[in-house]
Parts: C-alpha cells; structure tokens; sequence
C-alpha cells in the first residue's frame, strides 16, 4: 500500500466523519437536552438540500444558495419544534418515535410534491470544479478540501457556541438537568426552539454540502440517519464531544474498510473469496464497532457527566 | 331483511365482477418513492403513452393498468407483487426495474399461473435454471449489454480495467458479463452497498482505481446513482488518465441532470444498449416523438422497454380475444412477439428472453442542444444471452 494512496483515503474518512458529525450534533444537542427522538431529522438534512438546489438557481451562486438556505432550513426546524415536538416532550419515546416517523412520510411526500421525484444536481462554481494537485500521485478534488474546511468551521463554531457563550451555558445547562434551569427562570421553551433549529441547520448544511457530489433527493436522508445514530450511540447520547470523535472514527472506518479490507482479506483467502467477502464486511463494519463500544461502555464512549 | 339485502349486494358484486372479467387487468410494479422513482416516473410515463395509443383496448377487449411500488426494496416489491395477484385479481404482472425485486417477487406470479413480463430486470437464473413458460423479457438478460462492452473495449485495445458496481444481484451479473467477453487484465473490483440506502459518495472506490494503474474503468450505476458518480468522476479528474466506459449510466435519466451541472466532458462518451431513441423504424419514431411531446424530454430505455411491455401484452390479448383461461394460446402469442417493437423487430429463445442487436450510443448534442445518445455502431446482431443452455424449456 502506498502513503498517497493511504493519505488520500484518510482525507476522504475526515470528509465522510464532517459530516456525519453534522448530522449526528443536532441529533445528539435534541436527544440529550430534550429528550426526545428525532427520526425525521434525515428530513431536514433532505429538506436543507432541496431549498439549497433550488435557491442555486434561482441566485446563480452555490453558495450564496448555501447562505440563503440556512436559515430557511433553520425555519423549518422551528415549525417542526413548534407545532409537533413541543406536544410530544411529555410523552414517552414510543409516542415520539410513531409521530417523527409520520412526520418522515409527510416531510418526504411534501417534498415529493413540490420537487418530483427526480433528484436536483447542483451545479458547482469554475473555480471549486478542479483539483489540487499536492504530490503527482496525490491529486484531491478541491470541492472535497472546501467540505472539509467548511465541515471543520463548523464543528469549531459549534464548540465555542456550546463553551464560551451564554447560549451554550443556558443549553449545557438544560442538558443537566432541564426542571432546575427551568425553576433559574430560564426560558426553556424558547431554548428548545433554538436548539431544534440549530440542529436543523447543521443537518441542513450537511444536506447541502453532499449535494453537489452526489445530488439532492427524496431518499438522500435514509443512507445516514442510521449512521448517525450509530455516530450518538457509540460518542454517548447527549454528548458534542462524544458525537464529534465518534463521527470520526466512524468515518475513518467505514472509507478505510472499504478502501482495504479486500486487500487485507486477499492476505490470509482467495483473491476471489477476499472480493466477495470484502464489501459485505465492510457494510457492517460500523455495526460490529457499536457493538464492540456498547459490550464495553455501555453508555458510549462520553457519556455526559449528569444527567 | 338483513339477508336480502345482504343477497342484493352479493348479486350486484357477482354482477361487478362479471364486468370485470371482460377487460384484462395488468399490474405495473416499478419504483415510485425513494431515489429509484426517477426511473420508475419513466416507466410509468411510458405505460400511460402506451395506453393512450392503444386507446385503453387491445383489440375491442378493455385494459387496465394497476401501478404499485416496490420501494426499492425484495420485500416491499414481493408485497405489492401479492397484492396485485391476490387482491386485484390482475392477469399480467409488469414492470420490474431491479432483479433483487424480480427475484423475489416471481414466485407469487408464476405460482399463481399469471404471466410475467420484466420490462427491465433480468437476472441470470431466470434466464437459466429458474426459466418458466409464464415470464417473458421486453428487455434483456442483465449480462448481455456489459458483454457488448466488453467487446467494445478489446476492439479499443484496451488492457486494463478497473471495475465498480453496486452489490446486488444485477450488479454481480454486469461483472461477470464484462469479464466474460473482455480480453484484458482486470485490475481490481469493487462492489458497493446498494439498496434504499445506497453508498453514492464513491470517493474511497475512485482514489483506489486511480491507484490501480489500469487503462480504463467499467461502471454500472443506473438511476440516482448514475448522476452522483459521474460528477464525482469528473471531480476528482479523471477523465483524461482513466476513460470511463458504463453500461445503464449514461443514460436518459442520468443525462439531463449533467447537463444541468454542466459536466460538458460527458459529450462523447459510450455505451452499449439494445435500443436507442435514435433507431430508424415507425413505432420508435412514434414513441420518442410523442413521449417528448407529452413530457418534454427523452424516454429512457427504462421507457422504451416498458411500453414493449404494454404492446407485447396487448398483441398477446389481441391474438386470444381477450380470454385469459387458455393460457396455452397466450403463451403461444406471447412468444411470437408480433408487435411492432421500438427497438425493432426480435424473436424470442427457448428461455423466453430476446435475441436482439445490441448497438453503441455515444452521448451527443440534439439539434435543439439537448443532451441525447445516438447510434453509431452495432456490436452484436441477434444475440442470445449465456444462460439460455442453461433453462430446461425447449
């Protein structure tokens, strides 16, 4: 195996790991602080693609389109907490569960309606279509660097937000223990409202930055909820720490299996065996580190202090 | 009081029922949510221009067409499939884009004595060992069009590959035909996770065959997929240092979403299939008119086998006047494929699966700049698929 090659395929993992993490932060930042199970936040990382499609050509610009559809995104989240979650936080999580589950089919059937059924490509700007070249056997596409970058802002961003603002204090706070910072006068539902749309927002903007790689579609959100459940499972529910090393690893693990497990397999069976084997363990690969993490630490690897 | 009212109702279903029996009923099992609906839009577009130019009849005998979805998935496909037979009570099941649907859904129709018609999916062992009287093909067996490609790529001199496919049933068959007829070496293979939830960031598979040092590399992505590989192809450059040959990639469905993106580099490139919108003959020129006419772009190859489909059950209900109990003389009409197909005339072999041409499309501008495929090459004439030795009917 040569280093380009292997240091290629570990940028692809961190690309990959980025934005698993932005998925998995709303998801852990609801499920932690609110207690309550979000399926349908596959939808808004749907939903934040199709606004962001659409309002590309309407402005011309990925990503002034980008900019644009954040906050709209953000606004969908808000109608979500608004006129479904909030009644659903006293009921247990089998209720919620059913009712994000409907809201899966009624996001993606509105969704449906309004943009067909054929996906959306986004065309990306001249200057972010090229590569860059770093050695003759490492050539990256630049649009990868940029989700990467964009990706790595944003998790910094959400740290300071979550550490060193008075925000984050009021949301750290409502993640301990929600009745006390209520009883402080805090004002809990305006801060449900904030963190939901938070969340929406960063599953948005995952949703837009894959869209010009892949494209924005109805079923876009199926291929990574679960593994960002598995991200939230494995960093320990409620923890940002946890969300972000675990989407990492998770990350690194599902590109590096799947770019060397078939060699490695060819090492001890059949050339052929090792091909046919290889992609099935690679599909599972993250299933079996979520059980080996839960086997050991059972509330995940960062489980938060109090809870 | 109670009972005869009861016996009203009765009478009038059994007399409902009556009524029905005198049209034939086809149920249409394609993809209609998830990312696979793009190709199942097709499909079903291509069904109701079909109908319409059938006038709803097939000879003086009414058709109906049931569509159901499959979701992109064996179980949900076998379910509609179920369905369809059981509570519809339909004559014809149709449709199928994907051969893990297929697979498992064939039972149900073929158990139940209906016909059974793919109008894409072709795995090998319903071309072989699992072969049955009651399924027809209106498309082809999965290996035969990355056959074709493969003989494209030895008369190019090519000596390498690399391949990538999805991993599923039909994905195993593309590989196994291009490594059937292509001489050269093949550097390395990847199969990727298919499915409702499939892989579409192929940026590990790609970094690898840049690796691999091979001349070319073979893909087959069809529907969503295709898009998202082809501009991740492009983006991490490679179309200079590694030429891309695909079979059900480059295609209708695929293309005007490339155009959108700009992707210029796809003009030019080729494919093989057995139909084309191109094709010089009446029903074809028909068909991509007026299917361009009703929904503004060009019919996929998905659409071209679909409304086959449709014709090759009306002609079938046309030759027995619409008596669906002599399933001897269905079969027989079925066989004969006495319609005139868009891809032309063909015949059917003893696994009921088309010995047909199979050309290469190369992606070219229209007149009006739309991004299109023509013809400009026939690799095989009357081809057979590698399985029909296989299949016990005679």
């Amino acid at each position: 195996m040569d280093a380009a090659l292997f240091i290629m395929q570990v940028l692809n993992g961190l690309q990959l790991g980025l934005l698993l993490f932005l998925v998995a932060s709303g998801l852990t930042l609801v499920f932690g602080i609110m207690d309550f199970v979000n399926l349908a936040h596959a939808s808004l990382y749907m939903v934040g693609a199709m606004i962001c499609a659409s309002v590309t050509f309407v402005v011309d610009s990925f990503l002034w389109a980008i900019v644009i559809a954040l906050p709209l995104t953000a606004l969908v989240g808000w109608a979500v907490e608004r006129f479904v979650a909030r009644k659903l936080y006293a009921r247990d999580h089998l209720d919620q569960v059913l009712a994000t589950f409907g809201l899966i089919l009624v996001l993606g059937t509105s969704a449906h309606l309004i943009w067909g059924p054929q996906g959306i490509a986004v065309p990306l700007p001249e200057w972010l279509r090229g590569q860059v070249t770093l050695s003759e056997t490492l050539i990256l596409p630049r649009y990868r660097l940029l989700i990467i970058g964009a990706g790595l802002s944003a998790a910094g961003g959400l740290f300071w937000l979550v550490n060193y603002t008075r925000l984050g204090m009021l949301i750290r706070a409502g993640a301990s223990n929600r009745r006390m910072a209520s009883a402080l006068g805090v004002n809990i539902e305006f801060l449900f409202s904030v963190v939901f749309a938070l969340g929406a927002a960063l599953a948005g903007l995952a949703g837009m930055l894959i869209t010009p790689i892949t494209e924005a579609s109805l079923g876009m959100g199926n291929s990574i909820i679960i593994t960002a459940f598995v991200v939230i499972i494995v960093g320990g529910i409620g923890s940002m720490k946890g969300a972000f090393i675990a989407a990492m690893l998770i990350g690194m693990i599902d590109t590096l299996g799947r770019a060397f497990l078939d060699g490695f397999f060819a090492l001890f069976m059949s050339l052929e065996a090792a091909e046919n084997s290889a992609p099935a363990v690679s599909a599972m690969l993250i299933y079996i580190i979520m059980a080996v993490v839960l086997a050991f630490k059972p509330a995940g690897l960062f489980p938060p202090k109090v809870r | 009081m109670k009972y005869r009212l009861l016996s009203v109702a009765a009478a009038a279903a059994m007399a409902m029922g009556h009524v029905h029996a005198a049209g034939v009923k086809i149920g249409f099992v394609t993809t209609l949510t998830t990312g696979g609906a793009v190709i199942g839009k097709d499909m079903e577009n291509a069904v109701n221009l079909a109908m319409e130019h059938l006038g709803g009849k097939a000879g003086n005998v009414p058709l109906e067409v049931v569509f159901a979805d499959d979701g992109f998935k064996p179980e949900v496909g076998k379910q509609s499939t179920d369905r369809l037979v059981k509570q519809d009570n339909v004559d014809f099941v149709a449709g199928y884009i994907w051969s893990h649907v297929l697979l498992a859904s064939r039972k149900s129709v073929l158990d139940a004595d209906k016909f059974l018609i793919s109008a894409n999916a072709g795995p090998s062992p319903m071309a072989g060992k699992l072969c049955h009287p009651n399924f027809f093909s209106t498309s082809w067996q999965n290996d035969q069009t990355p056959m074709a490609l493969g003989e494209v790529l030895n008369q190019k001199g090519v000596k390498s590959v690399y391949i990538m496919a999805p991993n599923y049933a039909a994905g195993k068959d593309m590989v196994a035909g291009v490594e059937r007829t292509f001489k050269g070496k093949v550097l390395g293979k990847d199969l990727t996770k298919w499915g409702a939830d499939a892989q579409l960031d192929f940026s590990a598979e790609l970094a690898k065959a840049r690796d691999s040092g091979a001349e070319a590399l073979f893909v087959f992505y069809p529907g969503a997929a295709a898009g998202a590989f082809a501009k991740q192809y492009h983006q991490a450059g490679l179309t200079k240092s590694l030429p891309l040959y695909s079979v059900f990639t480059i295609d209708a469905i695929s293309l005007p979403k490339l155009q959108d993106a700009k992707f210029e580099s796809v003009l030019g490139s080729r494919t093989t299939q057995e139909w084309d919108p191109s094709l010089d003959n009446a029903a074809n020129k028909r068909f991509v008119s007026d299917f361009k006419k009703k929904y503004g772009h060009y019919p996929s190859y998905y659409g071209a086998q679909s409304y086959d489909a449709i014709m090759l059950i009306a002609s079938a209900v046309k030759a027995t006047g619409g008596n669906m109990a002599d399933k001897d003389a269905v079969r027989k009409a079925l066989k004969s494929a006495n319609y005139d197909s868009v891809r032309g005339k063909y015949t059917y072999g003893n696994n009921n699966f088309p010995i047909q041409n199979f050309y290469l499309r190369e992606v070219v501008k229209d007149s009006d700049g739309v991004w299109t495929t023509k013809v400009v090459d026939t690799v095989y004439r009357n081809h057979q698929d590698s399985y029909a030795a296989e299949c016990e009917m005679k």
